[in-house]
């Protein structure tokens, strides 16, 4: 499972070389996240109405190596969104994927683009 | 640039480092720090919880990132095998040679084996690193069930039995002394604790030395100076340690007889370009093997190189808390006086495995040091007492049996502690520093205390006397200390209750933006999801986003991100035809099953897709949701009463049915727990409970705010002799009360605590409608018992909320990263690596 962990690589948005189609915009809870899946990968993308935001990160919690995070609460520490992982609460910034509240690895975060109500995730492979 | 080498990357090596470049002269220096072990330097002193979770990540201190990022050259892996002090050189294993201008040694120590015949056979261990806990962990793996011992009673010892216990081994502790922790307790407070041991599965064995390790190859046993033996097939050395100081014989540095190497008060060692510190150090002819005097230490080190004055305190403090398999032990000051010199006020409960001493002075007016077994939760306060020298009150014994009679308590507020008094040890943070923080810095939480002075971030044992301290010093600046639940809101629970109850505000985004600030987080919005559910009783369907993920979905999450589901089972009665549909629903989803404290069955392992096919059939069988998963109503628990038992006075099933109905579905601040006894034998444990009722000749006895758990709680007593619709509706006042007062995530029993006037007030409001709510409260409880509704079957009819249990929204495939192993002919999540 930790080679799991190898498989999420952050992608800033200049590096994108393929938008993936992931799901239409209804699918995504308001203020919420959901699972997407592309190729191997899990990717968690949340819908954060309140700030007209998308964002998207590994599903992988690098705590315990459980692919939860697209079931986690999102909110702002200060400015700085995040996710909290819903087992024991470490929270991660949706910008950067840093861990706010440890010392954990930073996790994996992806791009997202909304076009004709489709959400897609920017991948660089 | 001068260069700094820290040679050790241990607990103490790395205090230094983070003290180092803390400072603003530090950047002046060149920073290099070599570790023996491959990792980074991590917590030792919380070791025996890589046993219980096995990542050995959660200890580090600080990623290598954090060297890196502050400019700190750090190389694990790489032993330093010389100092060549002439030319300031020191030589590394890999033949690598780097010069200094200040060398630190913060080499530690090892464990000291005692050289007992036998000791090189196998499974003999020590207990320092985490290699050597891999390597014990492997070794008892293979020896599951037999006996284990561990060699040192001392505090490590016994970390190390709680350990053994925890690699499911039968562990015993063979100690020399005779009596436990040595050090740091008397006999009689040894032999509370060796009661308390011996209670939770651990043996005990005093006055023991040790002639042989027995066995061929491996160890079999041990053998005492008496000719007895104890047949064990493992064995952990905890015996004490020595300095590791053989460096300082490559240089010619002076060290003690018994090892050490020397150092003055500026942590100095013979040569003045040489530091030594932490348990390497010989400071006072002795070696500290406790963090706290290791970090003051390195404080002094690093001021004395940046140019500072800072000089270690004349006599160290060896004062201890700690938690030993849950029971608390504590000892300060100087916990041993003899009678020419204090008089000792000793209070024991050997049925509950209290022992407390504290040691005043012959004149009552000074606290001379003490010991705490079994409750340590004066530690602080009594702390303060000894090393302020502050007066003692009129009673000094009030001090451990609390004030008896008339108000207020023995110890005295913390506003009357001087500045001088440090509150944080760990990190040597004084009650002066903390209210500055407060009053001058703008701090006004103990996060943001722990920001910016570092308190708390060490053991974590002073933060209830921190909140305190915060708290008073707010009000001592004229501010009303508000009780925010976070950052988005500046209000307490009870406060936004009534916002949301008065402004007839319906949804969590409405209420931040006419009351909030920001976009919310983890912290309020359960919090405020409780409120509107207790407000409107509405279900967790509606606002699922703000919910805690066991909410959201209505379901457990367990270890490996599968979900566990219970049924309710009210009163724990339940017919043969519903257990077999149980079976059935459970070995069609291949569950893992199991009988829950609460009276009824868990089945675990189920997939996010599987919920609501699982609940699908489960209602169709006459089951509804149990709420296992919210805060909110549990079980109530019941014996089986009059119908019949042959002692039963009244039909306890009959009303722990009718109970649970009633309240089944209310969401709360923290979850409730009931029970129905039907005599004094109390077999339901009702007094365990948020709310019990005990049938007695006449009545109900009724009984409040008692709960289980890690701090467990009797009930205290509401109403006696009371007929049942009494009864019924004193527990209905009492719970509304509770859910529209409580702070978030507060069992009733800390509520109670909390609330001024404590169960007489209590009983006032209940009883005798002190506060004219009585009508409105029994009208609201009878609005949501005529409301419930089973939010499972809201889920499975209404396609939106089903299209919730989907674990992929692009692909039907399933999360193939979960794995399950066989166990005991169920199955269980694969481990956590």
């Amino acid at each position: 499972m930790i080679s799991a962990l190898n498989t999420f690589q952050a992608t800033r948005l200049e590096e994108v070389t393929i938008w993936f189609k992931a799901a239409e915009v209804s699918k995504f809870p308001k203020n919420g996240g959901a699972c997407v899946k592309y190729k191997d990968k899990q990717i968690a993308v949340f819908n954060f109405t309140r700030k007209g935001e998308w964002y998207a990160c590994q599903n992988l919690c690098p705590h315990k190596m459980e692919m939860v995070l697209s079931r986690g609460m999102v909110g702002v520490d200060g400015d700085q969104p995040k996710v909290a992982c819903p087992l024991h609460k470490n929270t991660f910034s949706l910008k950067t994927g840093e861990n706010l509240n440890g010392n954990l690895d930073a996790i994996a975060t992806y791009p997202v683009r909304i076009e004709n109500n489709f959400v897609y995730i920017g991948f660089s492979e | 640039m001068k260069t700094v080498l820290v040679i050790g990357n241990g607990m103490v090596g790395y205090k230094f480092c983070e003290k180092f470049v803390a400072q603003e002269a530090g950047k002046n220096f060149r920073l290099i720090v070599f570790g023996e072990e491959p990792r980074v330097a991590y917590d030792r002193v919380h070791l025996s919880e890589f046993f219980e979770n096995g990542d050995a990540e959660k200890l580090t201190l600080a990623p290598r990132s954090w060297y890196a990022k502050n400019g700190i050259e750090l190389y694990t892996n790489e032993r330093v095998v010389d100092i060549q002090k002439e030319t300031r050189t020191i030589i590394t294993l890999s033949k690598k040679s780097f010069s200094y201008d200040y060398l630190v040694l913060a080499t530690g120590s090892v464990p000291f084996v005692p050289p007992i015949k036998g000791v090189d056979k196998k499974g003999v261990f020590v207990y320092r690193t985490i290699e050597d806990l891999e390597e014990t962990l492997s070794y008892a793996s293979n020896i599951k069930g037999s006996r284990a011992a561990v060699l040192g009673g001392g505090l490590l010892g016994l970390e190390a039995a709680k350990a053994v216990k925890d690699m499911g081994l039968e562990p015993h502790v063979v100690e020399f002394a005779p009596r436990l922790m040595p050090r740091q307790l008397d006999d009689d407070g040894s032999a509370a604790l060796a009661t308390k041991m011996n209670e939770l599965g651990i043996s005990v064995h005093l006055n023991k030395v040790t002639q042989q390790i027995l066995g061929n190859g491996s160890i079999q046993g041990m053998e005492f100076s008496e000719g007895d033996a104890l047949s064990v097939e493992m064995l952990i050395i905890s015996a004490g340690i020595r300095p590791r100081d053989e460096l300082a014989k490559t240089c010619d540095l002076e060290v003690g007889i018994r090892g050490g190497i020397v150092v003055d008060n500026t942590m100095r060692t013979s040569d003045p370009n040489i530091f030594a510190i932490g348990e390497v150090a010989l400071y006072n002819q002795m070696i500290y093997g406790l963090v706290a005097p290791g970090y003051e230490m390195a404080q002094v080190a690093v001021d004395q190189i940046l140019g500072g004055e800072t000089l270690m305190a004349k006599s160290i403090d060896m004062s201890t808390k700690l938690k030993l398999i849950g029971v608390d032990v504590a000892s300060f000051g100087n916990p041993f006086t003899s009678e020419e010199e204090a008089h000792a006020i000793v209070f024991e409960n050997k049925l509950q495995g209290l022992y407390k001493r504290i040691n005043v002075s012959k004149d009552g007016k000074k606290l001379l040091g003490g010991i705490l077994v079994g409750d340590a939760s004066d530690y602080n306060m009594l702390l303060q007492l000894q090393q302020n020298e502050m007066p003692l009150p009129e009673n000094p014994e009030d001090l451990i049996l609390g004030a008896r009679g008339g108000d207020g308590a023995a110890m005295g507020n913390v506003m009357e502690l001087p500045d001088e008094a440090v509150i944080c040890s760990c990190e040597s943070v004084t009650k002066g520093a903390i209210c500055c923080a407060v009053i001058e810095g703008g701090h006004e939480s103990v996060k943001s205390i722990a920001k910016s002075t570092k308190a708390t971030t060490g053991c974590g044992g002073c933060k209830p006397m921190i909140s305190d301290l915060v708290m008073e010093s707010l009000k001592s600046l004229g501010k009303t200390v508000k009780i925010r639940i976070c950052e988005h809101f500046d209000y307490s629970r009870q406060e936004l209750y009534d916002i949301v109850k008065l402004r007839n505000i319906q949804d969590y985004d409405e209420l931040l933006d006419t009351v909030g600030q920001g976009d919310g987080c983890e912290v309020c919005k359960p919090a405020v999801a409780a409120i509107f559910a207790s407000v409107y009783n509405e279900t967790a369907n509606r606002q699922e986003t703000i919910q805690d993920s066991n909410d959201r979905y209505l379901a457990n999450i367990q270890r490996n991100g599968t979900y566990s589901v219970v049924p309710r089972v009210a009163g724990g009665e339940i017919t043969p035809k519903q257990l077999m549909a149980l079976g059935r629903i459970g070995m069609k989803y291949d569950l893992y099953t199991k009988i829950t404290g609460g009276q009824r069955i868990d089945m675990f392992g189920a997939e996010l897709h599987e919920l609501p096919l699982i609940w699908e059939e489960l209602i169709k069988e006459g089951f509804e949701s149990g709420h296992a998963y919210g805060k909110a109503l549990r079980t109530v628990k019941s014996c089986v009463g009059s119908t019949w038992c042959r002692y039963g006075m009244d039909e306890s099933v009959s009303f722990a049915i009718e109970i649970e109905n009633r309240y089944k579905g209310i969401r709360s601040p923290h979850k409730m727990k009931g029970g129905v006894s039907g005599c004094i034998r109390e077999c339901a444990e009702a007094r365990c409970k948020d709310f019990g009722f005990i049938a007695v000749e006449g009545g109900w006895n009724v009984y409040v705010c008692g709960n289980g758990g890690a701090n467990p709680k009797h009930a205290e007593l509401l109403a006696e002799k009371v007929d049942k619709e009494t009864a019924v509706k004193y527990v209905d006042r009492f719970l509304m009360f509770y859910i529209k007062t409580a702070p978030p995530l507060t069992r009733t029993a800390a509520w109670l605590e909390k609330l001024e006037g404590g169960i007489t007030y209590l009983k006032n409001v209940v009883i005798h409608d002190s506060l004219g709510m009585g009508e409105e409260l029994d009208a609201e409880m009878q609005q949501y018992t005529d409301t419930y509704k089973c939010e499972w079957k809201e889920a499975v009819e209404t396609p939106e909320i089903r299209a919730r249990y989907t674990h992929f929204v692009n692909s039907e495939e399933k999360d193939s990263n979960i794995e399950f192993v066989p166990m005991r002919g169920q199955k269980m999540p694969k481990a956590w690596t």
